[in-house]
């Protein structure tokens, strides 16, 4: 990781800005895809302005058609580009599934790597916002489940800034989940210039010996409160920013259950083939005997998400998280 | 190809009916229906933005300038029959009979907002672009089945032209002759993106040679035409004709949704001079005045009525009961699984009585 010297205030969503901006500059072969993201700078603005600076041909608004652009954008890819393209919200990413299932993800072992897909496919995802059905989902997994496409998650405007470099860098496509609930809550110091967040490693972000609690993107904040509550009361949380979701960082997580023994994980999507599924098999295969207690999962529950009216049902709270840390504690 | 498929007027916005074969359609009491089922639900339109900014409602797509086109096409549709409308649609599903708390549930997050009145066939809105089109092939192609005589109405925008579903439905309501009608508002934008970006081609109508339809497109402003065209496309599908892809040019007036700017993305001068243009209410306004038929008093009559009907849904929108978090596990199955039920138990204990 290299680091520059000079800093700036950003939000998730300017950082983002930022690292796009940083890549369309320093390589000519990116170049930018998805609706809305010319003239508009896309629904949150992630691309606003880019197209003024680098044209209508290296920001380009596709038609409406998901399928459509990120075919094309495999096309492109095989053919000497870095596309990164935008899914206005990862609801909407269905009509594309195919061509990310059935060609992003496999072509390099199809042709033994004659020919790649260096792409990157950026997606708002999840729910909290009070946007309107399907705006909302979470289904990371179904694309963790996909043998060939790596998937990240930043959950602040650091992290993001530089996995979306990292990303783009990468010899294969990247599935970049962008937490909407944190694109504009809060705003730290992020370098200027390039950097690079490695795609396949974590972040401890608090220290303590009782409980690992292991979260990525929008759960981040929930499992920070919920470890500070519990601090009042004496337990003591590793908390584990993921941050890639596949390859998941082996080593941070086998560490950090060795030392504490307890395990909750949080994620907002659907509980049933989550992410929280492969920790535990994780740790039941590296940290098996230095358990006090079975892993727990806050998540979301096997349902659809729910339209906002019950989102704050269906989310997991620090409520539940504490409630979480308290069972392994207990047991 | 705009010549092979000439936009179809029966009233220009002079409110003069443009050839004599459409005297005998525009009647006083058509006139007087039509104009007061949209300006119903232009009012009902300009109370949800107006809630949505207070925020006693969520995000709102609003369909100003569209009015001409939903009505027109509701109207002709016959009580059993289908609609799949879209987010932008509910002024024709409110005209077909929707209930307007529910569509106002449906803005605030609430899923008993996509339940239609008992007996109505209204599919809930289609959020993901383009992905009702098959399903609206696929509920005509059942009443065909069944041998009843009833035709389904599919709604869409210009953008959804360009999603596969849009093509995959076509085709497959052309393949089985399904008796549908494949009704797009070409309101020329979808969001940012003019139709100019969209496609490649100067009609959406000209689509349907592909698939052995009949298209046409007509001036959806023009709530005659609207109506006209609809009634014959449906009576077509009925007659075991199949079905036929009708292109009605609009114009949306305001903002994609109360999330949006458009002075992003358009001059909204253009905007506020299409009203000036095409306003679908001014154009049965001028006819009423042409033949000495406007009333004052009548309009203030059904706008007073309309706004009773919708304070009275805002109301009964507000006061309905809390959000349920069962109803999260309840109707996932019908017969729910051991999953759901454990996630359920669990946190129904944990929130208790607080709710939370
Ligand atoms: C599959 C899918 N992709 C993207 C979106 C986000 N989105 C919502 S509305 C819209 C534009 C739709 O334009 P159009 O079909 O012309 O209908 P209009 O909104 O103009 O009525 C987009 C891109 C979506 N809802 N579904």
């Amino acid at each position: 990781m290299k680091m520059a010297l000079q800093t700036k205030t950003l939000t998730l969503v300017q950082a983002i800005t930022d690292g796009l901006d940083i890549m369309l500059e320093d390589r000519e072969d990116v170049i930018l895809l998805g609706e809305d993201i010319g003239t508009n700078g896309g629904v949150f603005r992630v691309t606003e302005g880019l197209q003024k600076k680098y044209g209508e041909h290296r920001v380009i608004d596709t038609p409406l058609s998901e399928a459509g652009f990120v075919g094309a954008a495999i096309g492109m890819a095989a053919n000497g580009f870095r596309p990164v393209v935008e899914i206005q919200f990862l609801g909407f990413i269905y009509p594309a599934y195919e061509q990310i299932m059935t060609h992003a993800s496999r072509l390099r072992m199809r042709t033994m790597g004659h020919f790649t897909v260096p792409m990157v496919i950026r997606a708002p995802y999840g729910a909290g916002v009070r946007a309107p059905e399907i705006h909302c989902d979470s289904t990371e997994s179904i694309f963790t489940h996909m043998p060939g496409i790596k998937v990240v998650c930043p959950s602040n405007a650091y992290d993001a800034k530089g996995l979306m470099i990292a990303a783009i860098e990468d010899p294969d496509p990247v599935l970049f989940l962008e937490p909407m609930r944190s694109y504009r809550s809060s705003r730290e110091e992020v370098p200027e210039g390039k950097y690079t967040v490695e795609i396949g490693k974590g972040n401890k972000l608090t220290h303590g010996d009782d409980v690992t609690v292991i979260a990525w993107g929008a759960m981040i904040p929930v499992a920070m409160k919920a470890a500070e509550e519990m601090k009042q009361k004496g337990v003591e949380c590793d908390v584990l920013d993921l941050r890639t979701l596949y390859p998941i960082d082996k080593d941070l997580i086998i560490q950090s259950v060795q030392k504490t023994g307890r395990t909750v994980i949080v994620h907002e999507a659907h509980e049933t083939g989550g992410t929280g599924s492969d920790l535990i098999s994780l740790i039941n295969d590296e940290a098996f005997l230095y358990q006090k207690a079975p892993a727990e999962r806050v998540t979301g529950f096997d349902a659809p998400v729910p339209y906002f009216g019950f989102e704050e049902y269906y989310l997991p709270t620090p409520k539940r998280v504490a409630a979480a840390i308290e069972k392994v504690m207990k047991f | 190809m705009e010549k092979l498929f000439p936009i179809i007027r029966v009233i220009d916005q002079g409110g003069n009916v443009v050839s004599d074969e459409h005297k005998e359609l525009v009647t006083e009491e058509r006139v007087k229906s039509f104009y007061s089922e949209m300006a119903r639900i232009r009012m009902f339109d300009r109370k949800a933005i107006s809630l949505q900014r207070q925020g006693r409602i969520g995000t709102y797509a609003p369909f100003e300038g569209q009015e001409a086109s939903q009505v027109g096409s509701a109207l002709a549709l016959e009580g059993d029959d289908w609609m799949f409308p879209t987010y932008r649609d509910h002024g024709a599903a409110m005209v077909f009979g929707h209930s307007l708390r529910n569509i106002f549930l449906f803005w605030n997050g609430r899923n008993e907002g996509c339940i239609p009145p008992d007996g109505k066939k209204i599919f809930p809105p289609a959020i993901p672009i383009a992905t009702q089109i098959p399903h609206a092939a696929g509920a005509a192609f059942a009443e065909k089945q069944k041998g009843t005589k009833n035709a389904a109405i599919c709604y869409f925008g210009d953008g959804a032209t360009s999603e596969g579903d849009f093509h995959e439905g076509l085709n497959f309501a052309s393949v089985f002759k399904s008796p549908v009608v494949f009704f797009n508002q070409n309101n020329q934008y979808a969001i940012s993106v003019p139709v100019s970006r969209q496609m490649n081609s100067a009609t959406i109508a000209q689509k349907a040679i592909a698939y052995d339809m009949p298209g046409v497109r007509i001036d959806g402003n023009d709530v005659f035409a609207v109506y006209l065209e609809t009634s014959r496309a449906l009576e077509r599908a009925r007659n075991g004709e199949g079905p036929s892809l009708i292109e009605a040019m609009t114009w949306r007036y305001g903002a994609h949704t109360t999330a949006d700017d458009p002075a992003k993305y358009r001059n909204q001068d253009e905007s506020a001079m299409k009203r000036a243009e095409t306003d679908p209410l001014l154009r049965l306004e001028r006819w009423l005045k042409n033949e000495g038929l406007f009333d004052e008093a009548w309009v203030k009559e059904i706008e007073e009525k309309a706004a009773m009907e919708i304070d009275a849904a805002v109301r009964e929108m507000e006061s309905y009961p809390p959000a349920d978090p069962a109803v999260i596990f309840d109707y996932v199955f019908a017969k729910s699984t051991w999953t759901i039920e454990k996630q359920k138990r669990e946190y129904l204990k944990l929130i208790g009585s607080d709710g939370r």
